[in-house]
């Protein structure tokens, strides 16, 4: 564990209840500053939910969210935002509609001038910000594919899934976060894809350097190669924390991906 | 859609483009007999979408955006040239002011609809509470003028009471609470005497420096019957609306806009205020509505309850969906198209619901982004990355 001193996010008891289905059940979590952090855990053990409730979408049933010292509990998503808390989504929710640059737009919404006479009187300011926008969006493409940075224009609608993934990373790198949620990033992606994007990730980490990341995923061969620390969570509650390789040996953990040797317990 | 960033397109494509239009609508504002209108329009309709079928409206449409400032001050003096030729008409004038205020009105719900995604079948209530304003206040105590901006802004504070129940529901049934909202509206006139009940209220006529505009006048030799005054007038303010409306869509605002239709669980996590875009959305759309109804009344002379039934709001819907989601020219399209049909072929104004029923019924099947589709965010004229 690291120390207090270093902690960036600490969950304590955190629960949430959906009717009579607990999603997460008395969770304590410290994650530290600059930390890879995984999450992993059968189908329907929280992970999602976790995420859920700390960036506002859902309110928390008890516990609290303390983030860089400020209460982040039961806060609205625009409140999480603003403390530099950014997030993707499990089913990949970019605008399919709209261009990448337009999407990345959408992450960057609270560093935008938004103000009426900039925006529809005199727009030199505006024109301005675009372009210094447009090539603050092409520099975080470029990290993760030159040529995605060169389609910039293109609808989203028109892009393969490895790109939308990388586009949604995207988004929610562009307004300088300090905390990073990638819920799943690997969904539908083959190995090689995968590989390449999470050296993407490890890239942009190393760059950007005061970032932290959680991750969710499945696959444990991600967790393991890129994570410094990771939690197991199984209905909703946290059943082991570590490195990879201590969470591996835990009986607890086989006992919830694999089954208990001794019939059903539960 | 690459093609569209990297090649400067000739403007040769948009000028035939327009001159071609044009004289199609002078053609059809001219014939008279029902059969030379149908033909007429079948032959439009085919051509329209023969055209669209070799990719010659994208192309066209591609030109125009490569000229864009050009080819604006043309379009708007070949639409002045066009009531040029009808000005002693005044039936004709009269339809072309009409879909002036179907634009401009349409422009303000593109706002609340196309843009924000609040589906607002209240409508044809704003533009009531825009024209009862001008009823109401025009008694010569006031420029007229400013019976335009109040208009808007009447249809501005009584739209939002709407609001705090709007933004408590979603979709559907938001668009549920509007529909209530313009049944008890026209309701409420038809019972209240105090705003004439169903025999309306007249409206003063619109003068602007000792000018009225209810008056002929004469240029030169030629004679202007007085409905050419308020097309120049609702010409003018479909400019303003519409260069407002495109500015928004070109702006951070238009996007923020975006991100609130497209996906109201992502876009709060980036802080943007669905809320708060929603009521500038909401407001902004209803007084642009509002002032349209106020040049409406003014327009007309008289207005009852009836111009603002829910059918009518029906129809804003309408021109707003057929000409695309969001898309501007789209909306001048279909408006015109709704406008005038019904007028020139007389045999199917009672059947129009029906005709336009059938109409939607089919652009959503063959054509779902609408006549004239929306086309990704231009920020700057003629802006190439």
């Amino acid at each position: 564990m690291t120390s207090t001193a270093q902690v960036l996010l600490s969950c304590r008891q955190v629960s949430k209840r959906f009717g009579g289905v607990v999603a997460l059940d008395h969770l304590d979590l410290e994650i530290g500053r600059r930390e890879f952090f995984g999450m992993i855990g059968p189908n329907g053990s929280g992970k999602t939910t976790f995420f859920n409730t700390l960036t506002g979408i859902f309110p928390l049933t008890s516990g609290s969210f303390i983030y860089d010292n400020q209460d982040l509990t039961n806060a609205s998503p625009q409140q999480v935002c603003r403390a530099g808390i950014s997030r993707t989504f499990q089913r990949s929710r970019v605008c399919l509609g709209l261009s990448i640059f337009d999407n990345l737009m959408i992450g960057n919404h609270i560093s935008l001038d938004r103000g009426i006479w900039s925006n529809l009187i005199n727009r030199s300011a505006l024109y301005h910000q675009i372009d210094e926008m447009a090539e603050r969006a092409r520099l975080l493409l470029k990290t993760f594919d030159p040529k995605l940075a060169g389609r910039m224009y293109e609808l989203v609608s028109n892009q393969p899934m490895i790109d939308r993934r990388r586009i949604e990373i995207c988004r929610a790198l562009i307004s300088g976060p300090r905390l990073l949620l990638l819920d799943e990033p690997s969904a539908g992606m083959t190995d090689r894809e995968m590989r390449e994007l999470m050296n993407n990730l490890l890239e942009v980490k190393a760059r950007i350097g005061d970032l932290t990341i959680i991750l969710i995923e499945h696959e444990m061969k991600i967790i393991e190669r890129v994570t410094d620390r990771c939690a197991v969570l199984n209905f909703g509650r946290k059943i082991c924390e570590g490195t990879y390789s201590s969470v591996v040996e835990n009986s607890d953990v086989q006992e919830a991906y694999l089954g208990s040797k001794n019939a059903r317990r539960r | 859609m690459s093609r569209f960033f990297h090649r400067k397109l000739s403007v040769l494509p948009s000028i035939i483009a327009l001159v071609v239009a044009m004289a199609y609508l002078a053609l059809i504002l001219h014939v008279e007999t029902q059969s030379m209108i149908i033909a007429l329009l079948t032959g439009g309709a085919i051509s329209f979408f023969l055209a669209s079928r070799f990719d010659l409206v994208s192309m066209v449409r591609q030109s125009y955006s490569a000229h864009e400032r050009v080819m604006d001050i043309l379009t708007a003096l070949a639409v002045v040239a066009v009531s040029a030729v009808y000005h002693e008409n005044s039936f004709v004038l009269f339809m072309m002011a009409t879909v002036l205020v179907y634009v401009i009105a349409c422009l303000g719900l593109n706002l609340q609809f196309g843009y924000a995604g609040m589906l607002n079948f209240a409508g044809a209530a704003m533009l009531g509470v825009g024209g009862y304003t001008a009823a109401l206040l025009g008694n010569g105590q006031i420029q007229t003028i400013f019976l335009l901006p109040l208009g808007g802004l009447a249809a501005t504070i009584i739209g939002s009471i709407l609001l705090p129940p709007m933004l408590r529901t979603h979709g559907h049934y938001s668009a549920v609470i509007t529909i209530a909202f313009n049944l008890l509206f026209t309701t409420f006139l038809e019972v209240y005497s105090g705003f004439g009940g169903t025999q309306g209220l007249p409206v003063v006529s619109m003068s602007l420096f000792n000018f009225n505009f209810n008056e002929d006048w004469q240029l030169g030799s030629f004679q202007i019957a007085f409905y050419a005054n308020y097309f120049l007038l609702g010409f003018v303010l479909t400019i303003i609306v519409m260069t407002v409306v495109r500015r928004i869509e070109r702006s951070w605002i238009g996007l923020s806009f975006d991100a609130v239709r497209l996906d109201e669980i992502s876009s709060p996590c980036f802080g943007v205020d669905i809320a708060l875009w929603k009521a500038i959305a909401f407001m902004s759309g209803n007084f642009i509505i509002g002032l349209a109804g106020a040049f409406y009344a003014l327009m007309l002379g008289y207005i009852a309850p009836t111009n603002f039934s829910f059918s009518d709001s029906l129809i804003l819907v309408t021109i707003i969906i057929l000409g695309g989601l969001g898309s501007i020219w789209g909306i001048v399209l279909t408006a015109a198209i709704v406008i005038i049909l019904p007028e020139k072929l007389q045999a199917i104004q009672e059947y129009r619901f029906l005709l336009y029923a059938v109409v939607v019924t089919l652009v959503l099947l063959f054509r779902p982004g609408g006549l004239l589709p929306r086309v990704p965010r231009i920020y700057l004229p003629g802006w190439r990355p």
